[in-house]
């Protein structure tokens, strides 16, 4: 049998090891996102994002896909804000944990675990199909905001959980009602955490293709209202790069996607860690 | 004199822990009830029914009657919220809201329906002379509320609960932890204050219920043990065990 | 009166998950059961034949691809993602582990296309040129879906070690073993339900995606038989047929949705179990 390595001599290899992957693995990140940015930045000028794609896109800009994914976020977290919100102050503020809690949270734990193909495929069937919205800005923001609660709700009922117990006691004492307390002390202190939700549910709704195809479809006209069919950018992205129509332009999409996403995790970053602070 | 709050019988138990066992009390209108005792012997837990706030607790269960100008306030179906109003509370750890000191103030008025702005400023105005803050704060009203000191954390929820204009105030133990200049101010300010509130102090101060209060309540592991007036119960205790207490031979 | 009626629509409103999950369900159930009973439980499950303008319905092949295509990436992502993980929570200062730990999760929020995409432009020619094949193949998929679910992994399995108690560390540190003896057998150990939770989540990502599949995996109708094989999963078949299906070929591709909805959930169940069991150790 070989002789055994002396244990501190294998930490040290294991060591190098395990910073070496981790290296590799950031690397990854980094590789990416300066690669996306080296081939698309060139592509990004003013005309690009306030012009409109020309021929399929082979030429032009991205201005009504810009519209079409701004168009979808607000229709998304109209829903999904009021329904998140309400949902998670009920299962902090208006019961105690129990048998019904517990099955709320399964069941929202579920709904985040569901893919975007099946999600898309419900949108479809329901809400393009069965409701009769057709291929629809409506539709997919639909769609979307139940893809969104689960987050929405998880964020919330966290920063909810976080306000001090004692501010709650204050207002009751001074014969405030619940949902008085709930809407002036309590989501106020909460509300860097719930922006937190809102905010990865708008890089959510850039990001995501997959169900956005199936329920707004890929009309490349600029919208006009939440009835009509469009085109959001990972989608005009995806038909561009996936059909070869025009690199540069991919390029340019993916650039945009990828920046607009880093901007908005960094502030969902910037937010809670407000949020800690200010609890703290 | 008249009763305000008349206590009969109340029992009170934490998930089938008693705390207070067959409590017979009685508060006189306009003075000042002290409630003494030693920690856990659920002074905070009395104070707590006479506003409901023990409804917040879980799986807790309180039998016997409590009285408010002859209106049993455990009744169920009673509007809690009218009642928190007519009966204010100061905790033992200051808690000022997370804003400005005006707004702290101006908060439970407001929610009530006071709208009128010239009506909130004088509300404001009276009840931080009341609890002898205006002087200290009256130049930076806008200011955040947890800026202020501790003492003055203290004396500002006391403001706050005589902004809902209460006719019943309850203190847990309001001095604990502050400087003697900060307790002493408080002090003065329930003595001016028990001429047209009833005020209910529970302190584990002996020097301080001796001082500040009218009558006295002392009790033991949920129990009352002897309950009459400051200057019977400080100078003729009738229970050995207040005796002990007074004496500083407990705990 | 009105905070009793607020009180009931927040109820309502908790409820707004679990009635969307249910609807999801029925619906999808009710579009694709039909089907799966007139061609047969049996056929449509095992049969390799998909034909559907023809009346043939089998996804065995895309069932195959698809648990192929995810175990491939667990095999390449799970050995990187729990060396960051025990780097990042166990070697690396505080100061560096606040800064990585949100850089790796950030790698979560870039889109799948742009993963497919780089797949296409970098990864794909990669593999024809080295390992021969159309580039497009099974490997690309396990490749790009490891990347993909890193940062779930990771990022999980961070906060379990974490959250092993210090004593457990003190201990085994104070008998004399080394920072990597403890972290091997002490602290991997009593976090091992949180990191099998964070890989059971990985593999429900990594079987439920989409977009970068289609564009990396070829799309072949076929068993896969090697690594360098073009494969068509579950996933791609329905988002590459939705378009121009109709009748019977609609219904299969939900029947398709059924199957994965079932896969799915059966991660889904199995990892809130362990995470329970984890929480209550
Ligand atoms: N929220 C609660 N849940 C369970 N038990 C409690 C709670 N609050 C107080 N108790 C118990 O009730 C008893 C009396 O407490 P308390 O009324 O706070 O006494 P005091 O204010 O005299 O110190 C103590 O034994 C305490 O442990
Ligand atoms: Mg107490």
């Amino acid at each position: 049998m070989a002789k055994r390595i002396n244990p501190l001599m294998l930490q040290r290899i294991v060591k190098a090891q395990l910073w070496s992957l981790t290296g590799f693995t950031i690397g990854i990140l980094f590789f990416i996102i300066f690669f996306i940015s080296i081939k698309g930045l060139p592509q990004i000028t003013l005309e690009f994002l306030t012009s409109n794609p020309v021929d399929m896109g082979r030429s032009g800009g991205i201005f009504s896909t810009i519209v079409c994914t701004l168009y979808l976020i607000f229709v998304s977290l109209m829903i999904a804000m009021p329904l998140g919100v309400g949902a998670a102050i009920y299962l902090t503020e208006y019961t105690r944990e129990s048998r019904l809690t517990h099955i709320i949270r399964f069941g929202t734990e579920c709904l985040a675990g569901i893919p975007s193909i099946i999600m898309g495929l419900f949108g479809f069937a329901f809400f393009v199909m069965a409701l009769g919205l057709g291929w629809s800005i409506l539709s997919g923001g639909m769609t979307m905001s139940i893809m969104l609660l689960p987050t929405i709700i998880r964020t919330t009922e966290e920063s909810i959980k976080a306000v001090p117990y004692e501010l709650r006691e204050v207002s009751f004492s001074l014969g405030v009602t619940r949902w008085q307390t709930v809407t002036k002390v309590v989501l106020p202190s909460a509300l860097p955490g719930i922006v937190t939700g809102i905010v990865l549910g708008i890089a959510r709704c850039i990001e995501e293709t997959a169900v956005i195809i199936f329920t707004v479809g890929s009309s490349l006209r600029l919208p006009e209202s939440f009835f009509d069919s469009g085109r959001t950018m990972a989608v005009h992205f995806y038909i561009l790069a996936r059909e070869g129509i025009s690199m540069p332009n991919a390029y340019g999409t993916a650039a945009i996607l990828i920046l607009s996403i880093l901007f908005i995790n960094l502030s969902a970053y910037y937010l809670a860690r407000q949020f800690l602070k200010k609890i703290c | 004199m008249a009763a305000k709050i008349v206590v009969k019988d109340l029992s009170f138990s934490y998930n089938h822990q008693r705390v207070l066992s067959a409590v017979n009390l009685m508060v006189e209108a306009d003075s000042i009830l002290g409630i003494m005792g030693p920690a856990k012997s659920g002074k905070t837990t009395l104070l707590r029914i006479f506003n409901r706030l023990c409804d917040l607790i879980p799986h807790v269960r309180i039998e016997g009657e409590v009285f408010l100008d002859g209106e049993n306030i455990l009744r169920p179906g009673l509007n809690v919220d009218r009642l928190r109003k007519r009966v204010g509370m100061v905790f033992d750890k200051p808690v000022p809201l997370p804003r400005s000191i005006f707004e702290n103030l101006a908060y439970g008025p407001r929610l009530h329906g006071i709208k009128d702005k010239k009506r909130l400023e004088e509300l404001v105005e009276r009840s931080l002379r009341l609890a002898q803050l205006w002087d200290e704060v009256k130049d930076r009203l806008n200011e955040s509320a947890m800026k202020l000191s501790g003492g003055q954390q203290q004396r500002l929820c006391i403001a706050r609960t005589l902004a809902m204009e209460p006719e019943v105030i309850l203190l847990d133990e309001p001095t604990y932890g502050l400087d003697p200049i900060s307790t002493l101010k408080i002090e003065q300010t329930l003595q001016s204050l028990k001429e047209s509130y009833t005020i209910v102090l529970v302190s584990n101060n002996t020097w301080q219920v001796a001082r500040t209060t009218d009558n006295v309540a002392f009790l033991l592991m949920g129990e009352l043990i002897e309950y009459g007036s400051t200057h019977e119960i400080f100078t003729v205790p009738k229970d050995k065990r207040t005796d002990d207490y007074i004496s500083g031979r407990f705990g | 009166m009105k905070e009793k009626l607020i009180e009931k629509t927040l109820m309502l409103l908790a409820f707004s998950a679990i009635g969307a999950l249910l609807l999801m369900a029925v619906f999808i159930f009710k579009e694709g059961m039909p089907i799966i009973f007139k061609v047969g439980i049996k056929n449509f499950l095992f049969s390799t034949h998909w034909a559907p303008t023809k009346g043939h319905f089998g996804v065995s092949s895309m069932i195959v691809s698809s648990l192929f295509v995810t175990i491939g990436a667990m095999i390449i992502g799970v050995p990187l993602a729990l060396a960051c993980a025990i780097t990042l929570a166990e070697f690396a200062p505080q100061r560096v582990t606040v800064i990585l730990k949100p850089t790796i999760e950030l790698l979560a929020g870039i889109p799948s296309v742009v993963y497919g995409f780089l797949g296409v432009v970098l990864l794909v020619p990669l593999i024809r040129d080295y390992l021969g094949g159309p580039g497009l193949s099974l490997l690309a998929a396990s490749i790009i879906l490891a990347i993909m679910i890193l940062p779930t992994i990771t990022s999980i399995s961070i906060d379990a070690i974490k959250a092993v108690p210090y004593s457990y560390k003190e201990g085994s540190l104070a008998l004399g073993a080394t920072h990597w003896q403890t972290i091997r057998m002490v602290i991997l150990k009593a976090a091992r339900s949180g990191i099998i939770t964070a890989i059971i989540l990985g593999m429900a990502r990594a079987i439920g995606e989409t977009m970068a599949v289609i564009m990396v995996a070829g799309n072949a109708l076929r068993l896969p038989q090697s690594p360098l094989s073009p494969v068509r999963t579950l996933t791609s078949n329905i988002a590459l047929e939705m378009g121009y299906a109709a009748g019977d070929h609609r219904a299969a591709l939900f029947a398709t949705g059924i199957v994965l909805f079932v896969f799915i959930m059966v991660f889904n169940v199995s990892a809130n179990i362990i995470t329970k069991r984890w929480r209550r150790e």
